[in-house]
């Protein structure tokens, strides 16, 4: 192992439960037994790309580059033997979303698709708006803060592998999701301030051991993007689509919260969400895209890919959602067992 | 506009909001004023927002999936 340093974190998130070869193998490395990315490869290759053990490990490999775990040394951040093996993993997830999308570079007619409001249909925010208990909501929020709870970090990375407009027009947006300077704004923040009133944790990483790996793909897809400036443009893709399409689904989900009776930061959440959003569009629109693709015409095809790469992971998780649900059973690995809102038993 | 700043940049987006640049205190026609601390705020010029003045996408064209029945 080539760490330089013995620092480890002693708080932050315990290590999951591996779910098969290829996350334990990357859990034994974090423990600090090393990683053998050749002696892995037939693991690899015989991985579901969507599955929960590439996922989860893709997950924890990343995971270094954010906040790390509870008992891992920092400097496996850079392990060459862990990145090498982190890079398998990340082929064999690559390719399955390149073979899983249209593709193209009809950037206009991608962003022309998301700017239509499709009334009435199916989706896991209309769900929640209309017919949704509040134990699919707080399961949603759960599962939602492997995300949230890092809102905006993932696409940070992206900020230096811009240039002029683009980038000063994605700190603009970045800046917004960052409380505009204020801490207490932030909305990684405000997600935490709503999962207390809903009666969950909000410690970051507290539901990683529940999450399928719908909702770790969708992760593992940004940080994929923003760690590889080869991917920049599909990360601004996976960026556009978040913020196209926001404002209508958080307006649903603030319904879904008032009918709910969540409470006051629950709706906060999402109404702030509605209004932020709507600005967010036009500026990734207009600030990001136009400059990034008239800089360099290429680029369009990278931001469709990541455009359709996000509608897919997206329409699989809203599948797992919708269904585990319409069967009345909990979309987590284990149910919530916090004594609040849980699924009929 | 105070001196020691460069004119705001106002953007008219055509199919959307207009865009403004820093926080800004809207006045109402009937007398409220209120405020967005936004770097950049959308203003509602369709006038369909829920959030008026503020945009809230509302102004997209909205389609139904297939002619489905109210209730």
């Amino acid at each position: 192992m080539t760490t330089t340093s013995a620092a480890v974190r002693t708080s932050g998130p315990a290590l999951p439960q591996a779910r098969g070869p290829l996350s334990a193998a990357v859990l034994h490395a974090l423990r600090g037994g090393g990683a053998d990315a050749a002696a892995l490869r037939g693991d690899v290759a015989a991985a579901d790309p969507f599955g929960d053990d590439l996922q989860l490990a893709l997950c924890a490999c990343y995971e270094l580059h954010y906040r790390g775990f509870a008992g891992v040394a920092d400097d496996l951040e850079w392990d060459p033997d862990l990145l090498a093996l982190r890079r398998d993993l990340e082929r064999v997830f690559l390719a399955a979303l390149r073979a899983a999308v249209a593709g193209g570079d009809d950037l206009a007619g991608e962003i022309d698709a998301l700017l239509v409001e499709h009334v009435d249909a199916p989706g896991v925010s209309a769900h929640l708006r209309k017919h949704g208990e509040l134990w699919q909501f707080r399961e949603y929020i759960a599962l939602r803060s492997i995300y949230h709870l890092k809102e905006a970090d993932p696409q940070a990375w992206v900020i230096p592998r811009l240039e002029g407009e683009a980038k000063a027009a994605l700190v603009t947006v970045e800046h917004d999701e960052y409380g505009a300077g204020r801490g207490d704004r932030m909305h990684a923040q405000l997600f935490a301030d709503m999962m207390r009133e809903l009666g969950l944790s909000d410690d970051y990483g507290h539901y990683l051991d529940v999450a399928p790996a719908a909702v770790l793909a969708e992760v593992n897809l940004m940080s994929l993007c923003g760690l590889h400036r080869s991917l920049r443009g599909a990360l601004v893709g996976q960026f556009a689509v978040v913020e196209l399409t926001s404002s209508p689904g958080s307006d649903r989900l603030v319904r879904a919260a008032k009918r709910l009776r969540c409470g006051p930061a629950t709706e906060g959440f999402y109404a702030e969400h509605v209004e932020a959003d709507a600005v967010h569009e036009q500026v990734v629109r207009h600030g990001i895209i136009a400059p990034l693709v008239a800089a360099d015409p290429a680029m369009a095809a990278d931001v469709v890919f990541g455009m359709q790469a996000t509608a897919v992971l997206d329409e699989r998780l809203s599948e797992h959602l919708l269904a585990s649900w319409a069967a009345g059973r909990s979309a987590l690995l284990r149910p919530l067992a916090d004594g609040r809102a849980v699924p009929p038993v | 506009m105070p001196a020691d700043r460069a004119p705001r940049r106002v953007r008219i987006t055509g199919d959307g909001p207009i865009l403004l640049e820093g926080p800004v205190e809207v006045d109402l026609p009937d007398g409220r004023r209120v405020v967005s601390e936004r770097p950049v705020t959308a203003l509602c010029v369709c006038g369909s927002s829920k959030r008026y003045p503020f945009c809230d996408t509302s102004h997209r064209r909205r389609v139904r999936a297939e002619p489905e029945e109210e209730r």
